[in-house]
Formats: C-alpha cells, structure tokens, sequence
C-alpha cells in the first residue's frame, strides 16, 4: 500500500502542515511518497525527502505548478493516481490542500473526506462537524481515499531524519484556465498562526485597530503568533487572514490568549484543542470563561499592561 | 451571462446543536433551519453581477428534501429570478451533490456558479471544486472579491497568509468567503413577490445521477468537553500559575 502526500509548499521549504499530514499518513501505514509539484521547488523536494517517515518524493518541477493553481495540479495528480498506484490521496487542510483535493476527488469519482483528526483503520477517519461540536466517524468504501488532514490532529513528522529518495517526474499539461497574478502577503516577524507554540488573540473588545498594539508587547514578550475573532477581522481591527475559528484558521497551541473575545461558538471551534487556555474579558458572564482554563475579569488596557509587566 | 447559485438548507448558524443519544446523527426536528451563510453570500454576489449587468439571469438550485423548497423561496425573495429543486430524501454527499448541479448547468448552460465554501452543518469545503472538476472549469476558491473583466474573472481570495488574485477563465465556480459582501434583507413585498417567481422540482433520476452515499458514517458523538477552570484575581497570580501549576512558560 503507497499513500501520496501532496506537499503545501512555496517552492523554497514546506508548509508546517505538510510534516502533519506526513504523520497522519505514517499512521494510515505504508509507503509515504511525497509530491512536491512546484516551479524552482528542488529545495522543498530536499525538504520533503529529509522527513521522517518519507519513501520517496516526486518532484514535478514546471511553471505550470509553481504558483499552486488547482486546475492544473489535480488532473496532474489524478494521472499519478488515476491508475489504483495509491490507496490514499491526502492533502493539508490549508487553503491550498481545500482547493485541490476535492477537484482531485470529483475526477477520480471518489468521495473526498474533510479535515481528518485522527485514523482510526484504514477507511476510516473521524472529522469534526458542526464547527466542531460534533464529531463523525466515516468509513470509506472507495478505491481510493482522497482525504484533507486538519493539521491540530496530529504531530508533525520530525523535519530531519528521513531519507526518502527524490525522483523527478514529468510535468502534464496546461489547461489554460488560470494565472495568478499577484499576492498580498502579511509580513510578519512572528511565528504563523498555525504553528505557533503561543498565540495571543484579541476580539470585538478591543475596540479598534490602533488597541491591538496593546497585545504586540505581550506577544513580543511570549514569542507569540497574533490572532483575532471574527467579530475583529469584520470590524477591520486586523487583517482576515488572523482569522481564528470555524471558517478561519484552526489552531491548537501551548498557551492562547483571548482577549475582549466573548466565545462564539465559531470562535471556540478553531481553538478549544489548545492545551491552556487564558482568557481576559471585562464580562464574567463571557462564554468564553467556560473553555478557559485561567480567567481573569477585567478591563483588558488595564490587565494586558499588568501582564507585560509580571511577565518582566 | 446566466449565473447558478446552488443554496442549503442548514441548521441555522445560533442553534446550538445536539447529538442523538443513540449516535445517528445530531437532532435536527424541531430546530431552526435557514439558508447556508455562505449561500448567502453567493446569492447576494449573483445578485450584485446582475444590477451591475454583469449577469442577466439568476437562478438559485437546492438539492434536498421538500422542505428546501423553502430556503428557495427565500433566494427568490432576496431576488433570484427563478429556483431549482432536485428532490430527494436520500442522504446526499458533496460529490452527489455536484454531481446534480452538473446536470443542472448543463441543462441550463451558466457561466458562472458561484458556490458558499462551505455548508455549516457537515463543514465539507468540497462541492464547489467538486462541481468546477467534472465541468472542466476553472475555480477561484475562498473570494473575498470579484470582477468581470471580458471574458475572464478576477478574483481576490482569501488564502492562509493573506490575499491572492487570480484571473481564471469563463466558465468557472467561484465558492464565496465570508467578506466577499454583506447580504441584503429580505423585505416583506419580496417575501409576497417570491411566492410568485418559478420554482421547478425534478428528481435526480431525471438528471441520470446516481446519488448513493460514498462515505457511511458510522457514529456521531459529542466531542471531548473541556472543564472551566479557575479565574484569578490579577495579573500576578495569573502569571505564577502559568509558570508552576500549567507549566507552558518559563
């Protein structure tokens, strides 16, 4: 049995989701072949080689995979997979991985499993539905499981320690139906939201955009990633891609920090797996005290400084 | 250009949901139901293309039981021009799903489908991509803008490290993100207007698909709960009980 990873990369290094979903294969069992479809992507096929667990990396280096487009990629992957090489197709559950695994799915007419947390044989999978509030098992009857891995179920695949072979494969050909044409990055000093070990997230009660600079000191002083609510991102606090919950990102850290954030359920569905769980708001009623693991009922511009200030 | 809007009929996003006690599935009698917020969206796009004159027709589909009828009732209301049901009581998966909607464009001939990303009941992220696959479209996932230029879209999307903006081809799928638009409100002459507009039912043997589930879930339970914990009174004993009793800071 070869399970296909395909790798969430920018053509430079892997995406930390990638050695996730490397790890949730290595527990589906047998060989773990990687696809690092990218243009100028030799280093992230090095990369992908050097994780443990790794057989093999197919390295599809052209410029119709360099900026990750899915119509291109997916009939790439179903002519690899399209043959029953692979009883396993996964993706990350990261924008790019939610893009193409479906498309990948539908022309392989099988069904596409979402966002996987944990494998219980197989064929089947438990994933969170209704934002989390429930969780399924499925069972899969398809020849091949197309599936998405939601990177909190599972611990990244050491980055070192493999050694799977590179073999590079040819390019398939050009659809024509897409072009990027340019990208907005968030420029950060700070660790991305989805791997950070400690993640300090503000809400509505902040205010305003120019309060979130209350919360860079804290983060600063905890090495922290930023985040926020939806409630924040839609009042153009910050920027959509700090997003924490349902339909933003989904985070399990070490420690987070929600501050002025009252709990929406969509909220709590993208952070209730992390381990400790702070919460500062001036409403003890807050749903989000019932989650917390430390609360303190105050006014966050005075406790945030306080905080800073103890942590020395 | 015509657009196809696909809409579902969810549990409202306030209703707090249950699992069955014997595991089947969570309760959904006696419990509000509305339209997907992202298929909200979708219609509000659809709609905006068309006082715009980028869109000359909007037609709204749902495939689903009897009662979707009514969630379509409400695209008309907003303002579509004309509804779809594919009826059906079987339990139906993403890749049926657009597997139906094929048939549908095919039958109706859009240009554009635009797609919520995803449904808040079973949190799929699947049927729009699904559906642009086997049409051999292109796909814009996760819009937060959208502008037709020609023959081509480009769209802004939400991705994990900020925005992208691609220029795909017509025709595609566009699946919507939350701040792609902020929907209108359904007004009470609209509400009377709607009952009027066409709203069509056909079976998916019409269509010649099969929707046999794919994927059979075998149990729903509820999710490991986690306890309230204490609160503190400030910032000091906050901070020595991270560092002594929870341990995650040094």
């Amino acid at each position: 049995m070869s399970i296909l990873v395909i790798a969430d990369h920018d053509n430079q290094a892997l995406k930390g989701a990638t050695r996730n979903t490397i790890a949730a294969a290595s527990e589906i069992g047998g060989d773990v072949v990687v696809l690092v479809a990218g243009g100028g992507c030799q280093a992230a096929a090095q990369a992908a080689a050097a994780v443990a667990g790794v057989s093999k990396v197919l390295l599809a280096d052209s410029p119709l995979y360099k900026d990750g487009l899915p119509e291109n990629l997916a009939a790439f992957v179903v002519g690899l997979a399209g043959g029953g090489q692979y009883s396993h197709v996964l993706a990350s559950a990261t924008a790019f991985g939610k893009s193409v695994a479906p498309r990948i799915a539908a022309l392989l007419d099988v069904a596409q499993i979402s966002e996987i947390i944990s494998v219980e044989s197989a064929d089947t999978f438990v994933r969170p539905i209704y934002a989390g509030n429930a969780f399924a098992t499925v069972q899969s009857k398809d020849k091949v499981k197309v599936i998405t891995v939601r990177a909190t179920g599972f611990d990244a695949a050491a980055a070192g320690g493999g050694s799977g072979t590179v073999e590079s494969v040819p390019a398939g050909s050009d659809s024509g139906l897409s072009t990027l044409l340019g990208r907005e990055l968030t420029n950060s000093d700070r660790p991305e939201l989805t791997a950070a070990k400690v993640i300090v997230s503000g809400g509505r009660g902040m205010g305003s955009a120019e309060a979130f600079k209350v919360l860079e000191p804290l983060a600063d002083k905890l090495g922290a990633a930023m985040g926020a609510s939806r409630a924040a991102v839609d009042a153009g606090y910050v920027p959509n891609d700090w997003q924490v919950g349902q339909t933003g990102k989904i985070v399990a850290p070490e420690l987070y920090f929600a501050v002025g954030i009252s709990g929406a359920i969509q909220h709590l569905a993208g952070m209730k797996d992390s381990r400790v769980i702070v919460a500062i708001n001036k409403d003890e009623e807050a749903p989000i005290f019932s989650v917390a693991d430390y609360g303190i009922v105050g006014d966050l511009f005075q406790v945030v400084p306080e905080l800073i200030k103890e942590l020395g | 250009m015509k657009v196809m809007v696909p809409v579902k009929r969810v549990v409202d996003y306030n209703v707090k949901v249950r699992v069955k006690s014997d595991g089947t599935g969570v309760e959904t009698a006696n419990v509000k139901m509305s339209m997907n917020p992202f298929d909200e969206i979708g219609i509000e796009e659809a709609l905006r293309l068309k006082e715009a004159g980028a869109a000359t027709e909007v037609i709204a589909v749902s495939c689903g039981t009897a009662a979707c009828q009514e969630t379509l009732r409400t695209a008309l209301a907003l303002g579509a021009d004309r509804a779809i049901l594919v009826e059906t009581d079987a339990e139906l998966q993403p890749l049926a799903v657009a597997k139906l909607i094929r048939a549908l464009v095919e039958k109706e001939q859009p240009r554009l489908a635009i797609v919520g990303k995803q449904a808040i009941d079973d949190d799929c992220n699947q049927t729009g991509q699904m559906l642009s696959a086997l049409l051999g479209w292109s796909q814009a996932t996760f819009a937060s803008k959208v502008k037709v230029e020609g023959d081509k879209l480009v769209v802004t999307r939400e991705v994990d490290g900020g925005l992208e903006t691609v220029s795909i081809s017509l025709p595609a799928v566009v699946t919507t993100d939350l701040r792609l638009n902020e929907p209108r409100y359904v007004t009470l002459p609209n509400i009377m207007k709607a009952k009027k507009k066409p709203l069509e039912v056909l079976k998916p043997d019409a269509l010649g698909v099969d929707v046999t589930p794919r994927l059979i879930t075998l149990k729903v339970s509820d999710p490991p709960t986690r306890k309230a914990g204490v609160k503190v009174p400030d910032a000091k004993t906050l901070v020595e009980k991270l560092k002594n009793e929870a341990k995650v800071i040094s």
